[in-house]
């Protein structure tokens, strides 16, 4: 029997009645009552009210920390006060696994230019170049990669003339900057786009070597957080397809650079990378397609449409035995879990994609997803790519650079002709692109974009889910409230959730999650006398 | 070797966090206070979810979220919106507006804004506004911090008219120690029959309980109003030798209203202790409590227990300036050789301090680092060879490549449950370290004995 859902319209209103009226005019259009029959547009990627407390980042940490901060052989120097680089050094639990024991390794460092007040009022130039220096003549890595923070926008520092000058200077290290001021863009989105930009500019393409395999792909907006990426390669070995480079969980410059050579984009994370698929696709001819390997169910269907796309009889049948014996332990988990977790709440809201992708893996739980958001996505992610005509391009947007791309004469080459292409987006395929996440809700739902602290709070109060997922900002508010917070930008430490594997590991983390006794500890026992029910697992909780 | 000299451009993994970061963590501090970062959203984020991995407490940190406009044309309508938004939301006793790198390189005159901000909203009940300049360039986290406490006392301390001095009560200053050590303090403090304004206070704010029901700003904290007593306490006691002699909180309150200062080093290990129990004791005018007497017999006691594992043990320390130095002081009386003091802060002094506040130590045997990053730390490590190393979460990587044992004190500690809970003051702090440095050091011996005794 599944629980109906309360009624969304009300706490919608309730929230909105808190707000000064500008205010609350500007937070109801981010706020949608869901019904995937219908077409609704949401507010999404609008700067932040001062004031309200988000979660979002900068596009400083979009940029550096999200993309390229998987990279092991870059180098990459915060130039800017030492703060924001502190703040990324390894926040972000990639996961990388370098080819020996001594090779390039640079995740776990953090390099800065530690910009002091002279540096302020003079330039900050000279310092980067002797950054560089140093940091080439201490390890001699094949990339540097330079990043602007706020400050360094603002008086004037021409990072990417520095860049040129130092690659020139060093000869055998590829240099280049990113202008990922934190105050572009309204959140880390921004960040990625400029992150999308400078590496296809100045790192795709430049190493023409074909990797030998019959079925090339690039995985897209994958970033092996708790070894996710790990899971999904060991799938795409044991099915025979050959991975050329992933933007950019566990990646090299190297595989960035060949990655031209690939035969399918799979995009996973669409709001930080389908930059970079669009502009493969104009200049290489590399068609993409949106996957999702988060939750069972998810990623037997990629699989199968990874198949279909490369049309090959023995990749079919590969893949349908891959997933026959993978899955087997997924039914079992399931089969002993999903009494315990039958008609649970959860809600989600984080990052640009993973508030879309989890609702699969709580679905084969039996739980639903009330309520869900994300921190920095745009109105595609939300209402799928058809909307992407019609969205307003703002301020914050427009200084976000739109690069010209066209056919390479040389390396441009049709994997599939335009009706072949054709045929597989008719079958459902999202060839070049992606429906969003509201269609795929039920109705009544409550979608809301960049939500704040106090928001988080009512809708706690009126649903009380059984499951928060956001980050770690978050967690311990919502863990005041004795709902527990699974945290999907870092996983607690656990994972790897992705593929088959990392389903099972989920299902038996969101088991305890929920399941766990300490909730039923909150009250002391005087204070619960006068209730007539204390549960058993209460009792034996507190001797 | 005494090495102060930084040689080189770029900064390899910091020893250091950034000024405003001290600044939001010294406002946490005060009674009903929210803070509001002047700049860019993604400085408050990255701070906020800086200080919420160390103490796993809500930590609401709000901006003035500059866009590209902005950083053009300055912040005053942004931080303006920014101040009723919050008021609205929040309806705080106190806003805290600590500046960043961006907001102080276009120079915006935070002041005149507040000012502004007051004249135009005249009617409305507004809450007390304490701005502080935090620029990153210029310090680290620990001097945000103190400045925070130096702005708020001077904000609201020194109003004319008579005062009559409360002769049982003191301004205490701890200056940036685990929310444990302020439990330990204010407990110690009232058991010498006084009582005391705290500054900052964020024992509870930092290291609270479940909530029954949602409160938008965490219960705890000392408030403005008792702040503003503070020039009519019989004294003030300030944590930090770094301090002595600056232009630092308690200097104010004795400049503008005559209270008088103690400075002492902070309280750890039993030589700073008692220095710490005979302020209290004068002031008091009573003898230190039977409890501690106790406390610091038994100490003794383990210290006398235990000195045939770590005499000529070796240590390396990094941290803040006034922490490393309270604990080489610790380490010292236990017979510890504290090899390497470093701190990412510079405030030039360090050496000197620490040299003066620990006569024990020599320069042949301490290598002291300024400005230190860990880069800088780890190639004194190998070439020292410590048998412990002793410091905040950020020297795990180095502990592990050395396999030397890393004793976590300080902050950040974010690999670690409890940071807030760390008590390093007061007998009880140096017994439950001395119980840690000794443990590690028995424990790295027998797990790399042949045959694992199990008795000893
Ligand atoms: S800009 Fe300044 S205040 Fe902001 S994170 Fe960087 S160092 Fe800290
Ligand atoms: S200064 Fe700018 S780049 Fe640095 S953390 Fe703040 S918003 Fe981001």
């Amino acid at each position: 029997m599944s629980k109906k859902l309360k009624d969304a319209s009300t706490i919608k209103e309730e929230i909105l009645k808190q707000y000064p009226p500008k205010v609350a005019r500007k937070r109801s259009n981010a706020i949608v009552v869901n019904d995937p029959a219908i077409d609704q547009e949401i507010l999404s990627n609008v700067r932040t009210i001062p004031g309200i407390i988000t979660q979002r980042g900068c596009s400083y940490a979009g940029c550096k920390g999200v993309v390229l901060g998987p990279t092991r052989d870059i180098i990459n120097i915060t130039h800017g006060p030492i703060g924001c680089g502190f703040y990324s050094w390894l926040t972000r639990r990639n996961q990388t696994k370098p080819e020996t024991e001594d090779s390039e390794n640079y995740m776990p460092y953090c390099f800065s230019t530690d910009m002091q007040d002279d540096n302020i009022v003079f330039g900050g130039e000279k310092k980067l170049k002797a950054a560089i220096r140093e940091a080439y003549d201490l390890f001699h890595p094949k990339g540097i990669a330079i990043f602007s923070t706020c400050p360094v926008g603002l008086i004037g520092d021409d990072v990417h003339a520095v860049a040129r000058d130092m690659k020139e200077e060093l000869g055998d290290c590829n240099v280049f900057g990113f202008s990922c001021e934190g105050y572009k863009g309204v959140s880390q989105s921004a960040g990625h786009h400029i992150a999308n930009n400078q590496i296809f500019k100045h790192v795709v393409g430049r190493d023409n070597t074909v990797k030998e395999g019959k079925f090339k792909i690039n995985l897209l907006g994958e970033y092996n957080i708790g070894g996710d990426g790990f899971v999904i390669d060991e799938l795409f070995a044991k099915c025979g397809i050959t991975v050329i480079s992933t933007f950019s969980g566990n990646s090299t410059l190297g595989a960035f650079e060949r990655s031209h050579t690939a035969d399918l984009n799979l995009v996973m994370c669409h709001r930080s990378i389908n930059y970079m698929a669009e502009m493969m696709e104009t200049k290489y001819g590399i068609p993409w397609m949106k996957i999702n390997f988060i939750g069972a169910k998810e990623t037997a269907k990629s699989l199968r449409k990874i198949a279909q796309y490369f049309e090959d009889k023995e990749l079919i049948e590969t893949v349908e035995k891959v997933i026959a014996e993978e899955i087997q332990a997924v039914e079992e988990t399931i089969k002993e879990i999903r009494p315990r977790t039958e008609n649970k709440l959860a809600m989600i809201f984080v990052g640009g994609s993973r508030a879309h992708h989890y609702q699969g893996l709580f679905s084969e739980l039996g739980m639903k997803t009330v309520s869900a958001g994300y921190e920095f996505g745009h109105r595609d992610d939300y209402e799928g790519r058809k909307v992407i005509p019609d969205i307003k391009v703002d301020a914050d947007s427009r200084n976000i650079e739109e690069l010209d791309v066209e056919k390479d004469p040389e390396l441009y080459k049709e994997r599939k002709s335009a009706a072949d292409l054709k045929k597989l987006s008719d079958k459902g395929f999202e060839i070049a692109d992606y429906i969003g996440m509201m269609p795929d809700m039920e109705k009544d739902t409550l979608v809301i974009d960049d939500i704040s602290q106090y928001e988080t709070e009512k809708l706690i109060e009126y649903y009380k889910p059984d499951v928060f997922c956001a980050g770690i900002k978050e967690k311990y508010a919502v863990q005041k409230m004795g709902i527990p917070l699974k945290q999907l930008h870092s996983y607690d430490y656990g994972g790897p959730y992705a593929g088959f594997k990392g389903a099972v590991n989920f299902y038996k983390d969101i088991d305890m999650m929920v399941n766990t006794s300490i909730w039923g500890l909150i009250k002391a026992p005087w204070e619960k006398e006068k209730q007539p029910e204390i549960s058993a697992n209460f009792v034996s909780g507190a001797v | 070797m005494n090495k102060t000299e930084k040689k080189h451009e770029v900064t390899q993994n910091a020893c250091k966090l950034c000024t405003p970061l001290g600044a939001c963590l010294a406002l946490k501090g005060i009674k009903g206070a929210i803070t509001l970062l002047h700049g860019s959203q993604g400085c408050s984020t990255y701070i906020r979810r800086y200080m919420i991995s160390h103490f796993r407490e809500p930590i609401d940190i709000a901006s003035s979220n500059f866009s590209e406009d902005t950083a053009i044309f300055g912040g005053n309508s942004n931080l303006k919106t920014a101040l009723t938004n919050i008021i609205k939301q929040y309806n705080p006793e106190v806003i805290g507006i600590p500046t960043t790198c961006l907001s102080e390189t276009i120079g915006d005159d935070v002041n005149m804004i507040i000012k502004e901000y007051i004249s135009e909203n005249e009617d409305e009940n507004l809450p007390e506004f304490i701005t502080v300049s935090t620029p990153s360039y210029k310090g680290t986290h620990i001097d945000g911090f103190h400045e925070t406490v130096r702005s708020v006392v001077s904000a609201v301390s020194g109003h004319p008219g008579e005062k009559s001095v409360n002769n049982s009560r003191i301004n205490i200053f701890p200056g940036m120690v685990s929310a444990e050590d302020i439990r330990h303090l204010k407990e110690i403090i009232s058991d010498f029959g006084l009582d005391y304004i705290m500054l900052p206070d964020y024992s509870e704010t930092l290291d609270g309980q479940l909530w029954t029901d949602y409160k938008n700003i965490p219960e705890g904290g000392t408030s403005i109003d008792k702040i503003r007593e503070m020039d009519s306490s019989a004294a003030s006691v300030e944590f930090g030798k770094s301090l002595d002699g600056t232009e630092s909180a308690s200097r104010i309150l004795s400049e503008r209203s005559a209270v008088n200062t103690f400075n002492t080093g902070l309280p750890i290990g039993i030589n700073e202790t008692d220095k710490f129990m005979n302020i209290l004791s004068e002031i008091s005018g009573r003898g230190i409590p039977e409890k501690y007497l106790s406390e610091r017999g038994r100490l003794i006691d383990a210290y006398a227990d235990a000195h045939k594992y770590i005499f000529g043990v070796k240590a390396a320390l990094y941290g803040e300036e006034d922490l490393v130095i309270g604990l080489a002081s610790f380490l010292s009386e236990i017979g510890i050789i504290p090899v390497l003091c470093a701190s990412g802060g510079n405030s030039g002094r360090f050496s000197e301090i620490l040299f003066k506040a620990v006569p024990d130590l020599s320069p042949d045997e301490t290598s002291v680092y300024s400005d230190a990053d860990f880069s800088d730390i780890e190639e004194q490590i190998k070439f020292l060879k410590p048998d412990l190393i002793i410091g905040n979460s950020k020297g795990y990587s180095i502990s592990r490549s050395t396999d030397i044992p890393l004793i976590r004190t300080g902050f950040p500690i974010h690999d670690r449950i409890g940071g807030q809970r760390i008590l390093h003051l007061g007998y009880r702090g140096a017994q439950q370290l001395f119980d840690k440095a000794v443990n590690s050091v028995i424990e790295k011996r027998q797990d790399s004995s042949p045959v694992g005794y199990s008795y000893m």
